[in-house]
């Protein structure tokens, strides 16, 4: 008996494993331009995943490729064991959700949500009772009377993903879908989307460009860059451990400095070596250092002298620099650093208006600034960064 | 990274996608619709232009005689016609060369000839290709036939036909033809500058003054747009023609000829030019002009440096579009172009009068060539115009200056005269029992069917062919545009039917009407049924007409959220239900603008149908043309003032039904 339900959660977790949506060697040309290389990856079961990349990465491309808009030029999908490489979207298993909500503007709010649950053989009154179930849902009771150009943008597209939603895709959608909205509408809806994602557990994919909604919704990331996955990963994996130069700039920001490899574990700036991230860059390299302008901890002017409150980790990683410019953003400051040190190097550092209060940081004052090792990170010579 | 190209993708096989049903639906679509411009333009117009460089001779070599004694007995040597003709000289090479319906005589090659004689002849052809004709009898092939004295005189031979330029070379070699392409282009570039100046200053005071009624100035402006182009010919006739009430103002030139023609196309494109040159002069920055101000620039430095180059394409293509309209305009030149020969009239001319089909192809093609160009050009610089129209601008608002305010009145007044003037002496004339000798009003004008020209019950087959070209053009041209703007792959067929799509504004009307004579008049072709019906009426005005309402559509369409159609295919809906249920209903108003459009133009056109009425579908248009011919003026007159207040009245219905359903569709375009 021990032994079956050993069998059964073996079992379980493996065709947990079993991937929802797998791509596999897709490439995607139109006329002589190739969109998409040889891109493959495998999604869960109701997993929130972004595809995230600069305009043209390609991202939108995968999306209407995974929906059979465009139908890919190589490769193959799969959709929940069933080969769907070569099948019209009217034959796939989705909802989608485009920017510009693409609303039937003739319709009613209640119409348009109903648009694809007529002709299936639903009774009428089970189509009006799964309407205003979706309008409870999305948060816009009552207003289905009402035609979408009578409602904000923001409840627009809330009225489009329960339209999206309405007969229960395996699979949803989303094209960009909060770009139209201004910047605070898009933060909660940011939060609506993802809570009733969770709530209804659809697989779902988002294309975005925004690096802060990709980080805020998905579960996992998919980093595009030139038609190409730079990177698959959780949100913090992404941040934390970027794998290519272009990751690490495209997702927040980051100070690149023109560095010299020396051990696996140390680099070369200026004239001073640094412990940095493990490394694979051959001694005497050229490499392209990398630090995020928040991991720069700031230290008040004697904080090296012995009983001083400040606690330096590493203090080998510690120089002493010149503020050479401050610019308030709201809830942090952002610093233009300078030191003898790091040769003719400028670096950006964002302190805490909380640090820069106590330490009483201005223009034209000395500070001692850590750089912790483990966010130090190393990436082969400048020529390998790629420009978008 | 370098950008990939196709070459870097691995070999192997590329996916074909599966079509869904609806691919297919639309795919039958889309070949019914192309099928349907090839066979009612782009075939008629292969036709066309395979008449034109037909060619006929008398092909000697192909006829053999042989002559009995006088017993009868059959002897003497066979001979072929070609010997005969060399050894009497009975034709030249003139001679043998020939139109389709030339014949020649054979009695001509037997000098000794008498038809009381009581030799007997033989005769027969060399190959199937020869034809004679004994009497109506079609003989053809290598069998012989014999014929006595007096039979053999009723004998004829046929021309064959080859391919070749002589028709060219014939055409420019006479020169009362080719005259006729000097005044075709003198006349339409002249016409085009005064219109377009006028066209432009009514645009202008519209646009940039504070003057008073605009909305009436507009409205009257438009008017010419509902009347055949060739009514302001009659009126012309009345005020300025022999009898004329201001004869005087001629000075001694007469009307009749290239005055008339210019007068009379002023008239008629004037509302095409004004409403292009509005819409450039619409999407004027207002900011530049605040920015020439601000920079202390002079008024006129302004108007030079501001307005003259945001409206360019405006009036560029203003120009093009007059010049085509009067290059291929046959009405009015027919009516009061006298002894001046135009290209459009020549055709009409060459088949009507001289029945010369083949003359008539090879005026047409002549004419096709500047028609093509203008068109070339036209959209060229409308492809720009959208360009700028895109653009983020401040709309102008104009501010209060009496001065030049009052100048824009008295300027438009003066146009307006020009144009109701025009109108209110054509009702006049038709209202007036005998002009100039009995001015007491009657109605005798209106008893059209006492008259050549088909009567009233032309005037009833013009409303049905107008509701019969509004009702089903807007549906395939709808269709058409639907099915080019929203459908996806099967480029290579979207393509072929974009151009053919385009094609009739390129092709003059009268270009059209001889085409579809070629084409449906061919006893061979299984279409022929339709040749002088009504049906063939409608397949010609939805044709001709085409382009403009296809653009309306796809206009419209373009505004349409490309999305639409993924969104129903992902919520597994067929398309259909997406086009009758949204893309229909918001298109609605554009909808009606192409119906009142097609509707206008099918009561007014004159150039296209002139050669495909029968006695049974005469036109109110044709019956004008015809009237005036047949010198029945006031008539004329009366039957085209008709046509004006039918277009009114359709327009008011139209304008009315189109508040009632964009108040009781549209509901949602308010918030």
């Amino acid at each position: 008996m021990a032994l079956k339900e050993a069998e059964l959660a073996v079992s379980e977790s493996s065709a947990e494993r079993q991937a929802f949506l797998k791509i596999d060697g897709l490439w995607k040309a139109f006329g002589n331009f190739v969109a998409l290389k040889d891109i493959s990856l495998e999604i869960e079961k109701g997993e929130f995943v972004c595809f995230l990349g600069p305009s043209g990465c390609g991202k939108t491309t995968l999306l209407r490729a995974i929906a059979g808009l465009d139908i890919q030029t190589r490769g193959s999908i799969e959709q929940d064991g069933k080969d769907i490489s070569d099948l019209p979207p009217s034959q796939r298993d989705f909802g989608i959700v485009f920017q510009s909500y693409a609303l039937f503007p003739n319709l009613t709010i209640e119409k348009n949500i109903a648009f694809g649950l007529e002709n299936t053989g639903v009774s009428k009154q089970k189509i009006t009772e799964r309407v205003n179930e979706l309008l409870d849902l999305v948060g816009l009771p009552d207003q289905g009377k009402k035609y979408p150009a009578q409602l904000s943008g923001g409840q627009q597209q809330r009225i489009a993903l329960a339209r999206a939603i309405a007969f229960e895709p395996g699979l949803l959608l989303l094209d960009e879908p909060l770009s139209a909205l201004d910047a605070k509408v898009r933060v909660s809806l940011r939060h609506e989307i993802k809570e009733l994602q969770r709530k209804l557990g659809v697989t779902t994919i988002m294309v975005t460009h925004d690096q802060e909604e990709g980080l805020s919704m998905g579960d996992r990331i998919v980093v595009m860059n030139h038609g190409v996955v730079e990177q698959i990963g959780t949100p913090t994996e992404i941040y934390r451990h970027p794998e290519s130069l272009f990751v690490a700039d495209f997702i927040g920001e980051m100070n690149q400095i023109d560095a010299k490899a020396n051990s696996p574990e140390s680099v070369v700036i200026g004239k001073t070596t640094f412990k940095c991230a493990k490394h694979d860059q051959p001694s005497g390299q050229a490499v392209v250092a990398a630090i995020r302008p928040e991991d720069i901890i700031p230290h008040g002017e004697g904080a090296r002298s012995p009983g001083a409150k400040d606690n330096i980790k590493s203090p080998e990683n510690t120089v002493s620099t010149e503020i050479l410019d401050m610019e308030f953003l709201g809830s942090f400051w952002r610093a233009g650093l300078n030191g003898k040190k790091l040769g003719d190097l400028r670096l950006i550092a964002n302190f805490s208006i909380n640090a820069v209060r106590r330490m009483d940081l201005s223009v034209g004052k000395s500070i001692e600034i850590e750089i912790p090792p483990e966010r130090l990170r190393v990436f082969g010579g400048s020529g390998q960064v790629v420009q978008e | 990274m370098t950008d990939l190209t196709y070459s870097d993708i691995p070999a192997g096989k590329n996916i074909k996608p599966k079509l869904a049903f609806d691919d297919w639906i639309m795919r039958a679509f889309i070949a019914m619709i192309s099928l349907y411009l090839i066979i009612a333009l782009a075939l008629p117009l292969y036709s066309m232009l395979s008449k034109s460089v037909a060619t006929y001779h008398f092909d000697l070599t192909q006829f053999e005689f042989q002559v009995s004694d006088e017993e009868g007995n059959f002897s003497g040597d066979i001979t072929t016609a070609a010997a005969l003709n060399e050894s009497v000289d009975a034709y030249g090479p003139e001679d043998l060369a020939a139109g389709s319906n030339d014949r020649l005589k054979v009695t001509a090659f037997f000098p000794d000839f008498s038809f009381r004689s009581p030799v007997l002849y033989k005769i027969r052809g060399v190959t199937s290709d020869a034809v004679y004709i004994y009497g109506s009898e079609r003989h053809t092939g290598p069998e012989w036939n014999e014929y006595d004295s007096n039979q053999f005189r009723k004998i004829v031979l046929r021309p064959v036909a080859s391919f070749g330029l002589s028709n060219f070379s014939r055409y420019f070699s006479t020169p009362s033809l080719v005259r006729s392409i000097t005044n075709s282009l003198v006349i339409s570039a002249i016409s085009t500058i005064i219109t377009v100046s006028l066209a432009f200053w009514f645009a202008y005071s519209l646009a940039r003054s504070c003057m008073r009624f605009k909305g009436f100035f507009r409205l009257i402006a438009m008017a010419p747009i509902l009347v055949p182009s060739l009514l302001p010919g009659i009126a012309l006739v009345y005020l300025f023609g022999n009898q004329g009430m201001l004869k005087s103002f001629m000075m001694g030139e007469s009307i009749y000829g290239p005055i008339g023609i210019i007068i009379g196309s002023v008239f008629f494109t004037f509302p095409h030019a004004m409403l292009i040159i509005t819409t450039a002069l619409a999407i004027s920055d207002a900011r530049l002009y605040e920015a020439a101000v601000t920079l202390r620039s002079s008024p006129w430095r302004t108007f030079w440096t501001v307005t003259i180059p945001g409206a360019r394409y405006g009036l560029i293509s203003a120009a093009f579009v007059v010049f085509n309209l009067v290059i291929t305009d046959f009405g009015l030149p027919k009516v009061i172009g006298g002894q001046f020969n135009m290209l459009a009239v020549d055709i009409y001319k060459q088949v009507i009068g001289q029945q010369n089909f083949e003359m008539g192809a090879v005026v047409s093609v002549v004419l096709l060539i500047p028609a093509l160009i203008a068109f070339t050009i036209d959209r060229l610089i409308q492809r720009k115009q959208v360009a700028l129209l895109s653009a983020r601008s401040v709309v102008f608002v104009p501010k209060e200056n009496p001065k030049f305010d009052w100048a824009c009145f008295a300027y438009c007044s003066l146009i307006t005269i020009f144009i109701a003037g025009i109108l209110g002496v054509c009702q006049y004339a038709a209202l007036i029992k005998f002009w100039p000798y009995d001015l007491s009003l009657s109605l005798k004008n209106y008893a059209f069917d006492l008259m050549d020209g088909g009567g009233w019950a032309a005037y009833r087959n013009s409303i049905k062919l107008a509701l019969l070209t509004a009702f089903f053009g807007t549906i395939v041209v709808f269709i058409g545009a639907y099915m080019v703007e929203k459908t996806h792959g099967f480029r290579t067929g979207r393509n072929l039917f974009q151009f053919l799509a385009m094609l009739p504004m390129a092709i003059p009307g009268m270009v059209l009407g001889l085409a579809y004579i070629f084409f449906f008049n061919n006893p061979s072709n299984p279409l022929h049924i339709i040749y002088a019906t009504m049906a063939i009426l409608v397949l010609s005005t939805v044709t001709h007409f085409y382009t403009v309402s296809h653009l309306t559509a796809v206009t419209a369409l373009k505004q349409m959220d490309n999305e639409f159609e993924s969104v129903s295919s992902s919520l597994k809906q067929p398309f259909y239900k997406l086009f009758a249920r949204v893309t229909v209903p918001v298109c609605l108003p554009a909808i009606l603008d192409i119906s009142i459009y097609l509707f206008v133009n099918a009561m007014t056109t004159v150039s296209a149908v002139v050669f495909l009425y029968s006695t049974g579908t005469a036109l109110a248009s044709i019956a004008v043309l015809n009237m005036d011919d047949a010198g029945d003026i006031a008539p004329a007159a009366a039957m085209g003032m008709m046509i004006f207040y039918t277009n009114v009245a359709a327009r008011t219905v139209h304008a009315a039904l189109s508040r009632m359903l964009v108040k009781r569709t549209q509901a949602w375009r308010s918030r």
